[in-house]
């Protein structure tokens, strides 16, 4: 047969093109899906809920905001009172609001399905012989659950931005610790914590990679990583547990709202990073550990 | 043909899965290049285990597999960009159009190149009938569509291996035979073609070479025509009993009749008769000949022979 028709081996290119064709793939693939959409679609819902309940709460005239968002579980910082003050609050109220479970629930579902519900429609084992290399499609896989992270999270922030800024005043922002400062100076302050908000979902989302790694079902892995996520929240609430509350990760969560302080204070968002930098090395190595070794017989 | 290395060779390979079940047992395989090569067996013989260790998706339990001649599964990032392939039915993401589909797949291989992708898709789907759906979505393909499709993704680039297993389930006769045209298209230029099936006919009609498997064994493998060689004498005539007085004489053995008067028998194997003399002694022995040459046996009754059972059995 004819020899010249046998091309010569390209070399495959190193360096950073190989990591992100797979990576723009991966993630235009995540975002066209209905449910990602969706996903987002509620996510945008929540700081609309908190404004429109806020707004009637004070137009009926003072009384307890009901309903629409309590500020993380009754642990969370007091944004909620300062929302008719100025619109921008609604931002911190939002990223409050939706950091214990909505925005979580949305990682667990998009980092639980992303190994597992390709093997569940076969596409895994296309993608393997193409051939996407186990580590790299690992790496394009998480780095687009962290970009959904990203997204997950700039979607509440502007929610609440554009809904805050229709229904309340906006200014110079009051920190919670008595220090005002400009507007301006505020918005950096939302973009830093939604920086931080985005961060605090890294822990979840290498957890949420691990369990997809185990299973061949998509929904039994978003099962899982949202059932553990709620588990670990109520024992995060429970006393008698403080001991080994300080290794759940969202224990220091809502740590923050310390940003809004002056000078900032900076030692459970330390904390708060050293974990999350924690469960991303363990489950990470325990994904790529399991996904590299493992027989794909879907 | 024969002194060109193999594009597939396999010693002693196996897979025990973990509840214990060998789905692979021993196999020794050699596919020659150029070659189109059907690899045979039914349901549940082990076939789908073999193709997916020489992909790299199974880590064999023992033995060594080569594919283009590197090993698996340690070579796969060089040696896949070069294989095409089918595994088990296409999967496809349903919330895309085919072209997506095919687009994503492309950009999964880091060796193709991104500023030709869309016109090698393009092609691709040209080449196997799918230009006018390709914007429609997955989700809405027929079977067979969905088999092309599955087809055009192993074609995204020129290969030197095409691995298709099952390459015509779901398809009507005449996607089954736009397939076999393919394959032997794709042949013609060079490229090795390892076709698994449960379908004799089809490996009879397309293949070069054929290897049998059945309970994770290999029984036999070989050129198809070695494989079903076993060609058998066969006279049409009114005149049976005279036909297999004579035949018996000229040295034919194992002489059977049929009721609608046809007598079939194996030639004695050395010296082979001339059959035009068998023929002329026939009709100096006063029978009146209908019909008269040798009849090939097929690959079912060579399978059939090798392996005392009906073909529909799963292992």
């Amino acid at each position: 047969m004819s020899q010249a028709e046998t091309l010569p081996t390209p070399a495959p290119r190193p360096g950073v093109l190989w990591q992100l064709g797979l990576f723009r793939s991966e993630f235009i693939t995540v975002m066209r899906r209905w449910r990602t959409l969706a996903l987002l679609a509620v996510l945008t819902g929540v700081p609309v809920l908190i404004g429109i309940a806020v707004k009637i709460d004070t137009n009926g005239g003072g009384g307890r905001a009901g309903g629409g968002g309590s500020g993380g579980d009754g642990g969370g910082p007091a944004f909620i009172a300062q929302i008719t003050n100025n619109g921008l609050f609604l931002v911190f109220t939002g990223l409050a609001a939706t950091l214990p479970f909505f925005l979580p629930m949305a990682i667990g579902v998009i980092a639980g399905d992303s190994i597992a519900g390709e093997a569940n429609s076969g596409t895994l084992r296309y993608l393997l012989v193409a051939p996407a290399g186990r580590t790299r499609l690992l790496l394009a896989k998480y780095a687009s659950v962290l970009a959904f992270c990203v997204v997950a999270t700039l979607v509440v922030a502007a929610s609440g931005l554009i809904v805050g800024a229709i229904l309340f005043p906006l200014g110079d922002v009051t920190l919670l610790s008595g220090t005002t400062i400009s507007f301006t100076e505020g918005l950096w302050r939302a973009l830093l914590i939604a920086a931080t908000v985005a961060l605090s979902l890294t822990g979840i989302a290498a957890l949420g990679l691990f369990i997809s790694t185990l299973t061949n079902s998509g929904i039994a892995a978003m099962a899982t990583t949202v059932g553990l996520l709620i588990t670990v929240q109520i024992v995060d609430q429970i006393p008698q547990l403080h001991a080994i509350q300080p290794y759940l990760f969202p224990h220091y969560w809502l740590s923050f709202a310390d940003l809004l302080r002056d000078p900032v204070y900076w030692d459970e968002l330390r904390r708060n990073f050293g974990l999350q930098g924690l469960y991303v090395a363990v489950f990470g190595s325990a994904a790529w550990a399991r996904f590299t070794t493992r027989d794909i017989t879907a | 043909m024969e002194e060109l290395p193999a594009v597939i060779s396999t010693h002693g390979l196996t897979k025990r899965y973990r509840g214990g079940q060998l789905a692979v047992d021993g196999l020794d395989l050699t596919v020659p290049r150029g070659s189109v090569f059907g690899f045979l067996g039914p349901n549940g013989s082990g076939k789908t285990t073999t193709i997916r260790m020489l992909m790299g998706l199974i880590e064999p339990t023992s033995g060594t597999a080569r594919v283009l001649g590197e090993p698996m599964p340690r070579a796969v990032r060089t040696v896949l960009p070069r294989v095409g392939a089918l595994i088990e039915g296409p999967a496809l993401y349903g919330f895309l159009s085919g072209r997506d589909n095919l687009l994503r797949y492309d950009s999964a291989d880091p060796t193709a190149d991104p500023r030709t992708r869309r016109d090698r898709v393009g092609e691709a789907l040209d080449r196997v009938g799918l230009a006018a759906a390709a914007s429609k979505k997955a989700r809405a393909y027929s079977l067979g569509m969905k088999q092309r499709l599955g087809l055009a993704a192993a074609l995204l680039r020129p290969r030197d291996l095409l691995v298709l297993d099952e390459p015509t389930n779901g398809l009507d006769p005449q996607g089954m035979r736009e397939i076999r045209s393919l394959v032997r298209s794709l042949a013609a230029d060079g490229t090795t073609v390892f076709l698994s099936s449960h379908l004799l006919d089809e490996i009879e009609q397309v293949c070069t070479h054929a290897a049998v498997m059945t309970r994770g064994r290999l029984i036999t493998q070989g050129p198809v025509d070695a494989l079903a060689a076993r060609s058998r004498l066969a006279v049409t005539t009114p005149d049976t009993a005279d036909t297999v007085r004579v035949l018996k004489e000229l040295g034919v053995t194992d002489l059977e009749t049929t009721a609608d008067g046809k007598v079939t028998g194996d030639l004695p194997p050395d010296p082979v008769p001339d059959l035009a003399d068998l023929n002329a002694a026939l009709v100096a022995a006063g029978v009146r000949v209908r019909g008269f040459g040798l009849e090939r046996a097929s690959l079912e009754d060579a399978f059939l022979a090798l392996t005392g059972e009906g073909f529909d059995v799963a292992g």
